[in-house]
């Protein structure tokens, strides 16, 4: 009897064990899919700004961080010989900051509908918890902080929480400084990394081109310590920051990738309202032409006549108006400030006429409108209301002289101008020149993230599901912002960042689904 | 017997499970043992599954056979473009029959037959990168039919019965790729139905041309499990607050309609000698039936919430079967048996929900005679896929086409044991 037994056990445990596993001829799991090439991913450390740290739609909250690119890059580079990742995570998926319990930032923006259904960023509603005070200890991979320049990270106290009210330190940097006079470059150095990225510049042009132009370029100004927050940076400061932060990352033998600036015109903060914005029907178009008729036919002619204003800026001052969508008014900074001179002879105008007229014209298609600005269009200037109505001038009347955009000119930091963005592009050019040539004299990779982008800008990228593209709220890869990317739009450039990262260094790190990754979140949770 | 248990005991270490298809064909240990054949071998009660009509020709007033197995299964998948993988942890999926015939006269048998032909348990990781067309599912369906048989001539004869099937379904999905609610977590449905009913029958046909060879030939129909209002409940969860989301978080009602395909079987048995008895069998199910998964979510009044239209397409299938048996002595019986299994799914619509590519099945086991009327049965099946490259690309996200495309590679493990009794 036994014999029997055994010729039925000794096949079917062999059955058996074969069937526990599945096996596939290149299995991913067993870590032979992938190389790493000649880099080493053990120790990634990603070094940065807003971008870097997974800020999106106006804030840092969890999720963001979760799906950062460097996040997104180390869940790939652990396919082949990558170590662990780990982030500051703020403590909520609201995103505001608090400082001693107070409110400093704002949560962040979710899309909601309004009472007739048309949907919109809003502030998601709730009581953020991460106070800055409660520092959290690295060391951490990811060394991103919202807002920082180039040369914030090699400034010490940058993330001291008693300088956060003031303006002098960071507050995102703040909440996991390892200590008061730490540097961001320092605590990224602490991580140990066998490999980095360093994507920052970025806010080195951003912030004057979001404040609209509002800030200085500094071209010329060598000292970083008496810069405004919405200034241009020098781009030999840049040079020379960046410099030395590359130097500091590859002095002990780390290798790594170098990212350049993308063009604010990638950007739907600043693609998303047009320039001509102003909706007229023929009956106003016709009465604001009459008004500013004397204008256009005597002001002008007769100032570049006088040769006050050359002819070329006489021309670019036109106001005219159609029926249909309209460029909005402005006072542009760089026009011959003319409201002096039309209070003279033979123009002898009043001073508000005057005023309106100082440095008047209307937008070009060369002319970017922030995604801010579309707030402040065709509502009415109550200040400026106030002061006709209180010089005497009937309200009814007043009402029609303060609109915004209209009769009242935006000012200058509601429009980015033509010629403030050649200084955006100017600095800009530089910086990235300096970028792709320490990539180079470093042997380090070097990542076009502004030719992605443009790419991303201009018809879009397709993906398993779709098309990537800059669109606001629908295009998929900008967050509510209009500024940050969503998941989709971080996968997006950890893809292309990747692929910089396998041509330098014979690495075969496989890029992520951007389809799997979300976009804007909705909710109605709103203020 | 002790070291036979022992080494099933082991192999229930292999708890990785999962059920190929929905279609599983464990319904009998002497039948599985030889390739799952015996639509023309009338040996016990298992013949009221496999052929009513040849139910008549079991020699006992009163025969019995009861059993089930264990479905040890196991998916894995992944995807070397994106660097993504993932495996199954299904839940161990047991199969079960009771088969009892009662000879009424020479001429005429009843019987009553429980089995459960289809089911599926499919668990992968929560969230994993397919989670958008399953997280987990779990069919089941238990038949439940009385059984006429009689015989036509000395050597032909008929048989069938009506089929009462009570189906279950369990099945978890996210909505889509990316939904999600605020805090990140997944925008997730799940349905779950029970006891509910379908009805159909099957019937067969059994000719004995000699003492060697004999020919049989079966029909089961198809039924279609028909989820109505009130039969289940579909729970959505972590549904982002907002009118621009598809649905609300909560209960709803639900309908859909999960089909039985139809399942034609021909089959001969040949006796070469007293010892030895040789099956082939040929399966052809309609699987066609199987268009598109439709599931209409309702309001409270009725109206359609959110419809999500799956479509499967799949085919009509064959099975090639082919098994022996080898009476060792009057108390021990040998069986070993193979067959292959078409798969009904088509290229394009390989959905991780049933990865079912063509397979091989082998099969063994043993019937030993403890007594001259009691018998205890015991076989195993095999289960081999290859590896195969596919998608499913009838997923859609906005009305455009979002391929889920992979490696996948299945293997399935199934022992089982039961018992016959004659008087």
């Amino acid at each position: 009897m036994k014999k029997y037994f055994n010729y039925i056990a000794l096949p079917a445990l062999a059955l058996g064990l074969v069937a526990c596993e599945p096996e596939f001829e290149n299995e991913i799991e067993d870590g032979t899919v992938y190389t790493n090439g000649e880099a080493n991913f053990s120790s990634y450390v990603a070094v940065g700004n807003s971008l870097t740290a997974g800020f999106a739609d106006g804030a840092l909250y969890i999720t963001g961080q979760e799906n950062s690119y460097p996040n997104i890059m180390a869940q790939q580079f652990a396919l082949a010989g990558g170590g662990e990742f780990t982030q500051p995570l703020v403590n909520d998926n609201l995103g505001g900051l608090t400082l001693g319990g107070t409110q400093i930032t704002n949560n962040r923006f979710v899309l909601a509908t309004d009472e007739n259904g048309n949907p919109g960023p809003a502030l998601l509603t709730g009581t953020p918890t991460t106070d800055i005070t409660n520092v959290v200890t690295g060391p951490f991979n990811n060394v991103g902080v919202p807002g920082a320049k180039s040369f914030h990270l090699v400034a010490p106290g940058y993330g001291n929480v008693a300088g956060v009210p003031t303006g002098q330190a960071n507050p995102y940097f703040a909440r996991f400084a390892s200590e008061a006079n730490a540097t961001v470059m320092g605590d990224a150095l602490a991580a140990n990394p066998s490999f980095f990225s360093l994507w920052i510049g970025n806010n080195d042009i951003l912030s004057f081109a979001t404040s609209g132009g509002a800030g200085v370029d500094q071209t010329g100004n060598f000292d970083p310590t008496t810069y405004g927050p919405n200034d241009i940076t020098d781009p030999n400061v840049f040079a020379n920051v960046y410099s030395q932060e590359v130097s500091l990352l590859v002095a002990s033998g780390a290798q790594g990738a170098l990212v350049n600036i993308p063009d604010v015109t990638s950007i739907p903060f600043f693609t998303t309202v047009p320039s001509q914005a102003i909706p007229l029907d023929a009956t106003t178009a016709a009465t604001l032409n009459a008004a500013f008729a004397a204008y256009n036919t005597q002001v002008l002619p007769g100032l570049a006549s006088f040769g006050i204003i050359t002819a070329d800026e006489a021309a670019a001052r036109q106001i005219t108006f159609a029926e249909g969508a309209n460029f909005i008014t402005i006072q542009d900074e760089d026009l011959t400030d003319i409201s002096a001179i039309v209070q003279g002879p033979p123009f002898n105008l009043d001073p508000i006429t005057a005023g309106l007229l100082s440095q008047l014209r209307q937008t070009t298609n060369d002319d970017l409108v922030p995604l801010t600005t579309a707030g402040v269009l065709g509502t009415t200037d109550q200040d400026f209301l106030n002061l006709l109505v209180s010089l005497g001038i009937p309200a009814e009347q007043a009402a029609l002289q303060a609109i915004n955009g209209v009769s009242r000119p935006l000012q200058d930091q509601f429009v980015l101008t033509s010629q403030e963005q050649e200084l955006i592009t100017t600095a800009q050019t530089q910086y990235n020149a300096t970028i792709q040539a320490l990539a180079q004299s470093n042997d380090l990779a070097f990542v076009d993230a502004r030719s992605a982008l443009q790419v991303v800008a201009n018809g879009g990228v397709s993906f398993n599901g779709g098309v990537l593209t800059s669109d606001f709220v629908t295009g998929g890869a900008f967050s509510l912002d209009g500024v940050h990317p969503t998941p989709r739009g971080y996968a997006f450039t950890a893809n292309a960042i990747i692929d910089a990262i396998n041509e330098q260094y014979g690495s075969t790190i496989p890029g992520v689904d951007i389809g799997s990754y979300g976009t804007v979140t909705l909710s109605n949770d709103v203020n | 017997m002790k070291k036979v248990l022992s080494v099933i005991v082991l192999l229930l270490v292999c708890a990785v499970t999962y059920a190929g298809g929905y279609r599983v064909s464990l319904q009998g240990q002497r039948g599985l043992a030889m390739g799952h054949t015996g639509v023309a071998y009338v040996n016990s009660a298992e013949i009221a599954f496999f052929n009513p009509g040849g139910l008549v020709h079991l020699e006992n007033k009163l025969s019995i056979s009861v059993g089930g197995f264990g479905v040890f299964s196991d998916v894995k998948y992944q995807n070397t473009e994106f660097g993504t993988s993932s495996q199954t942890d299904s839940p161990t999926g047991t199969p079960l029959y009771l088969y009892a015939a009662y000879k009424l006269s020479e001429k005429s048998s009843v019987a009553l037959a429980v089995y459960t032909p289809y089911g599926s348990t499919v668990e992968y990781p929560t969230d994993w990168s397919g989670s958008h067309l399953v997280n987990s599912i779990e069919l089941s369906a238990i038949f439940i039919q009385p059984i006429f048989s009689t015989k036509l001539t000395e050597h032909v004869s008929i048989g069938g019965g009506p089929i009462l099937a009570i189906g279950g379904v369990n099945f978890n999905r996210n909505l889509s790729r990316s939904l999600a609610d605020t805090d990140g977590n997944r925008s997730n449905v799940e349905i779950d139905a029970s006891g509910v009913s379908g009805y159909g029958f099957s019937v067969g046909a059994y000719a004995q041309f000699s003492d060697k060879w004999s020919f049989g030939v079966n029909y089961r129909s198809r039924i279609d499990i028909e989820v109505e209002p009130g039969d289940g409940v579909a729970t959505f969860s972590n549904v982002p607050n907002s009118p621009l989301a598809p649905i609300t978080n909560g209960d709803f009602d639900f309908t859909a309609t999960l089909p039985l395909p139809a399942e034609w079987t021909v089959g001969v048995t040949y006796k070469p000698t007293d010892k030895w008895v040789l099956n082939a069998d040929v399966n052809y199910a309609e699987w066609d039936r199987y268009n598109s998964l439709d599931l209409n979510f309702l309001n409270t009044d009725g109206s359609v919430a959110l419809e999500s239209i799956n479509p499967r397409n799949y085919q009509n299938a064959w099975t090639l079967r082919l098994g022996a048996e080898y009476s060792v002595s009057d108390k021990f019986a040998l069986r070993g048996g193979a067959y292959f299994d078409e798969s009904p799914v088509q290229e394009g619509f390989f959905s991780p929900e049933t990865p079912r590519n063509d397979s091989f099945g082998f099969t063994g086991g043993f019937s030993y005679n403890v007594t001259q009327k009691l018998a205890i049965d015991a076989s195993f099946l095999y289960l081999a896929f290859r590896e195969v490259d596919a998608s499913y690309d009838a997923y859609t996200e906005s009305g455009v086409e979002a391929p889920f495309a992979g490696t996948y590679r299945s293997s399935a493990f199934a022992p089982g044991l039961g018992l016959t009794y004659k008087l």
